[in-house]
């Protein structure tokens, strides 16, 4: 089986969350040892997934967790388990 | 080009769910302030999806505090077939929907109708080469800043997808329950929403990349 370059980036996500079966994993590998674009889009698109789940992008506005722990903490009291 | 996958554990920010599951039968049992600890690991994903829902920080701020109060008082209902979080991101979002209706505002379901099959442009920026961005560079507020732009700017079908499977690292099945859709969708939404942020990001993304050294010591 021979894949061209759409075919990859069909499979870039599955790829990236080794959901791709082993022959066609296999396959992608070879086209990407010698197709530096999908190398590139690969890479990039690695590079993005693992940029925005860093904790840093995307954060819970101050004092969101004391507000919310301090109405918890009333209603806990008004209501039974 | 055999790379780990860039995913970790889906329990990775959840309680165990041995841990979990004992904290619940406590909490039934009396011990009603155990319920801080229970909700802690789920605050950021409820606030998250229900901003991305409501697209109002005050609103959703305020969503979430009812969720995890209504998530308090039907603790019983919980079977424990999912996790706690996936659970409590349900009753997030059906927060989250009820509000927009209330609101007037149109309901997700007409949103999504169709939305698995659109063909959009998911078409990746080309380019010959890539160099990695480090996650050091957030050090540089505006790095940060440019990806939310990003995810933000997701259309919300795919935002709501990236947010917990990429952002929150929850797994597909997880993701699916919390979204009330099918696996499959979840992996084809996740696919085009990646696709979608390499396309507006990667043209962007060189600026914070390392500069390589050149062949006298010099950058380029």
């Amino acid at each position: 089986m021979r894949i061209d370059c759409q075919h990859v980036w069909s499979y870039i996500s599955a790829y990236i969350d080794s959901e791709v079966a082993a022959e066609l994993r296999a396959e992608i590998d070879r086209h990407l040892e010698t197709c530096e674009i999908c190398a590139a889009v690969l890479d990039s698109t690695r590079n993005v997934v693992v940029l925005i789940a860093d904790d840093r992008v995307f954060e819970l506005p101050a004092g969101f967790t004391q507000r919310l722990h301090d109405r918890l903490a009333r209603e806990l009291e008004l209501a039974g388990p | 080009m055999e790379e780990p996958p860039v995913f970790r554990s889906e329990e990775s920010k959840a309680l165990g769910t041995e841990s979990e599951a004992e904290t619940i039968r406590r909490i039934l049992a009396g011990e009603r302030s155990l319920f801080h600890d229970l909700i802690r690991p789920c605050e950021r994903p409820i606030y998250l999806l229900l901003v991305s829902l409501l697209k109002n920080e005050a609103e959703a701020e305020d969503a979430a505090q009812e969720t995890s109060i209504k998530a308090y008082l039907n603790l019983r209902n919980f079977r424990g077939d999912s996790q706690f979080r996936t659970w409590v991101l349900s009753i997030a979002r059906n927060e989250g929907l009820g509000r927009l209706r209330k609101l007037g505002a149109r309901r997700e379901d007409s949103l999504d109708a169709g939305a698995d099959e659109q063909t959009g442009d998911f078409t990746p920026a080309i380019l010959t080469s890539w160099r990695e961005v480090p996650a050091d560079a957030l050090e540089r507020k505006e790095l940060g800043a440019l990806l939310r732009k990003a995810v933000n700017g997701l259309p919300e079908i795919y935002r709501n997808v990236v947010l917990l499977r990429d952002i929150e690292e929850m797994d597909v099945k997880e993701t699916a329950v919390a979204l009330g859709i099918s696996e499959g969708a979840v992996k084809v939404r996740l696919h085009r929403a990646r696709a979608l942020l390499q396309k507006s990001l990667a043209p962007q993304l060189g600026a914070f990349a390392p500069k390589r050294k050149g062949w006298f010591g010099g950058r380029t």
